[in-house]
């Protein structure tokens, strides 16, 4: 199936340039002038991001199917964002979160992105239009994607309230995280967010050592504890941070954490040595642990997830050919084949009409709608991480993303709570 | 940073000499030139520059161009950037006493014990061996050694000398001490071994003969004989222990604080003008603690 499509779709690119009619049928280069095909092979877009999205098998793929050139930087969230600020020459297109566009985009780095250019506009999920996954869906608290989508025209910097033609991002990825376990050394069913800090685990918890995220992970632990119910975990006032990080100091002294990790690397290696049984994490990092033949589960919880999203800008001083070649770029992002590849590391892609095409319905049926896997289910890697009969953590697409309780954020009180979170690393 | 300190000390002085010596004045201007312009361009400037931003006001996203005394203040006036100046100092004393021990003894074994050039310049490299590797993975490779199952815990358990795994050997306060140990002893060894080749053996003869014993020996000649050696290693273990962030968040797990760190945090969330002030403090501090070194020991008598 996949073989079959990228066949048409270089052919259509090397020699079909004449045949602009057919360009429609496929839908690959819908809304450009089909002579600047010939001309994007030659382009090499600079991309950065985190380590979640910039993979080099993207890279490769999309030089095959398009001739664009990609380079990608990886680096983790906080380098991103100062990387997007502070060297905005430096990139042709930023890979990055939603909460960190919320911090960029008033600077005027990134341009705004014309969807009448994007070919899959009407199929990109709800979620980063409305912010609803299905109609009586809640939008969960924070920087939620759909707060920080779109921007009042081609020069703003300012972001709308609603749907307009102008985005900030075009959204390409997104997840709902929680807790991750080794179901092997918990020794109980775990259930609520208040089980990271169970004396039980004493010693054997970690968190994120990323502010707004880590924050927020301690937030749905204070809820779930009942000990204090927030106006809004993604934006807290400043007597709720002192209670946060205070909570979180006392937990700290008490020695419930074994450590504090920053980068993917670092908490699969906690999961996996056994240093640590119980933590916040990332799905790819428990697929990571899992292909180790190590059992973890991504764990779900009654009080929900906390949600993060990602999408990609263009910058501001890019124009003329290089932009239609990032447009272009992005459009085959949308166009199945990465979705496919995000979809099965654990993420979710943002057109899943596309994506569906390049998976088998097994896959399909296991990473999507929560079925049993009915033939075993290997990574973009080849390692295989579930047998036969298993079902996704979490279940459903729905279960997953319909349940998110509030996403990374970037709070009005950003300076005291950096300042109070430094407190929390040197208690 | 320590070398930028000596050679600055050691400058003035040679240039005046020269000068008298065959009387043009062009000639070392123009030498000291390309060391001038490299400090400037790489030191002074970047140190100005910080200077000025720590009295900018910022938000979440930018600074602000508008003059404040608050990061100042701020720094200043919050335990918190005490503690974490108290807690770096503290790494780097232990370090310090830990690595002038090893290194000293390390250093009287090379130079006297050990007989022939050959063999003491040989069994030296072979000191300097580990240092092929960066020190990040040198950090690292402490980890499957020290965890809770790691190949410690997995010996001592084994024999049955304990019970539980010990987890105070990783993310703690022993972890990061015995890396920074680990990665600085050589710092200590080199200039100790270094001022010990020099001293001439005929004085340890002369004590000998005189009836001095092995300790007197050690307190009353090698000693005040090494002191450049430990002035000079002295400074390096000091500045290494204090500017460091990796180590102490590698072997810390992330638990345990530096200023390093602190540093790291605040310019990772673009609070450039906090990270500048305290960048500035424990620049201050440094020097500080490098002027007193100074002070006890006389650096140039032995360059």
């Amino acid at each position: 199936m996949s073989k079959k499509t990228t066949i048409d779709r270089r052919g259509l690119l090397k020699g079909a340039a004449a045949v602009a009619g057919t360009a429609i049928g496929s839908g690959a280069i819908t809304g450009f002038p089909t002579i600047w095909a010939q001309n994007i092979k030659n382009v090499t877009l600079r991309q950065f991001g985190t380590g979640v999205s910039n993979l080099n098998d993207i890279a490769t793929r999309c030089k095959a199917d398009t001739g664009i050139t990609i380079s990608m930087t990886a680096m983790d969230t906080d380098a991103a964002a100062i990387r997007a600020i502070t060297q905005p020459d430096s990139y042709d297109v930023a890979d990055i979160e939603y909460f960190t566009v919320k911090k960029v985009f008033p600077t005027g780095r990134l341009q705004p992105l014309d969807i009448k250019k994007i070919t899959y506009y009407d199929q990109i999920v709800p979620l980063f239009k409305d912010g609803k996954v299905t109609p009586t869906a809640s939008v969960g608290q924070g920087t939620a994607p759909c707060r920080v989508s779109y921007t009042e025209g081609p020069e703003s910097k300012k972001f709308a309230p609603g749907p307009t033609e102008w985005m900030t991002l075009i959204p390409t990825i997104y997840n709902a995280d929680t807790l991750g376990i080794r179901p092997d050394l918990v020794g109980k069913p775990i259930t609520h967010w208040k089980e990271l800090v169970d004396p039980a685990f004493k010693g054997k918890a970690a968190i994120i050592n990323i502010p707004g995220i880590g924050i927020m992970d301690a937030a749905m632990t204070i809820e779930s504890l009942g000990m204090m119910k927030y106006g809004d975990k993604g934006n807290m006032t400043k007597p709720e941070i002192d209670k946060t990080i205070a909570f979180l100091i006392e937990q700290k002294k008490g020695g419930q954490f074994r450590a504090f990790w920053k980068s993917f690397e670092e908490s699969v290696d906690l999961m996996a040595s056994g240093e640590v049984v119980i933590q916040s994490m990332w799905s790819p990092a428990v697929t990571a642990v899992r292909s180790k033949g190590i059992p973890c589960t991504f764990q779900p919880l009654a009080e929900g997830y906390r949600g993060w999203g990602g999408g990609l800008g263009i910058a501001r001083h890019l124009t003329g050919l290089e932009r239609d070649a990032a447009y272009e770029y992005i459009n085959w992002y949308l166009s199945g084949w990465t979705g496919a590849y995000l979809n099965r590391q654990g993420y979710y892609s943002a057109v899943l009409t596309t994506a569906q095409k390049y998976m088998t319905p097994n896959e399909w049926g296991y990473w999507m709608e929560g079925k049993a896997a009915t033939a075993p289910i290997v990574s973009p890697q080849g390692q295989q991480i579930a047998k036969v009969g298993d079902k996704r953590d979490g279940g459903s697409y729905y279960d997953r993303i319909g349940h998110i309780a509030c996403w990374n954020s970037v709070m009005d009180n950003d300076r005291y709570l950096i300042q109070k979170w430094n407190e929390f690393s040197v208690a | 940073m320590s070398t930028t300190v000596e050679t600055a000390a050691a400058k003035p002085a040679a240039r005046v000499k020269r000068a008298r010596a065959d009387g043009s004045s062009v000639g070392p201007w123009l030498l000291a030139m390309p060391l001038t312009l490299v400090l400037g361009i790489f030191l002074v400037i970047p140190i100005l520059m910080l200077i000025v931003v720590r009295f900018l006001d910022y938000n979440s996203v930018q600074i602000l161009w508008s003059f404040v005394l608050d990061n100042y203040g701020q720094a200043l006036s919050d335990p918190v950037t005490w503690e974490t100046f108290a807690v770096t100092i503290k790494y780097a004393v232990i370090t310090w006493a830990i690595t002038l021990f090893l290194g000293f003894w390390l250093s009287y074994f090379l130079a006297f014990e050990v007989r022939g050039a050959a063999w003491q310049m040989g069994l030296f490299l072979v000191c300097s061996v580990p240092f092929l590797t960066s020190n990040i993975i040198r950090t690292i490779s402490w980890i499957p050694a020290l965890g809770r199952n790691g190949i410690v815990n997995s010996v001592l358990l084994h024999f049955h000398l304990i019970h539980q795994p010990l987890t105070f050997l990783l993310y703690s306060q022993f972890a990061i001490i015995l890396a920074f140990v680990h990665l600085n002893t050589l710092f200590m060894v080199t200039p100790i071994f270094n001022s010990m080749m020099r001293i001439d053996r005929a004085l340890i003869e002369a004590a000998r003969d005189n009836g001095a014993g092995f300790w007197q020996t050690i307190f009353n000649v090698i000693l005040p004989l090494s002191k450049t050696g430990i002035g000079i290693g002295t400074i390096f273990v000091i500045t290494l222990v204090m500017g460091d962030f990796v180590s102490v968040s590698i072997m810390g797990g992330g638990q345990s604080a530096s200023v390093g760190i602190m540093i790291q945090n605040e310019m990772s969330q673009l609070q450039y003008p906090a990270a500048a002030a305290n960048a500035v403090i424990l620049l201050a501090i440094v020097l500080v603690m490098v002027f007193l070194i100074l002070r006890v020991v006389d650096i140039r008598k032995e360059l």
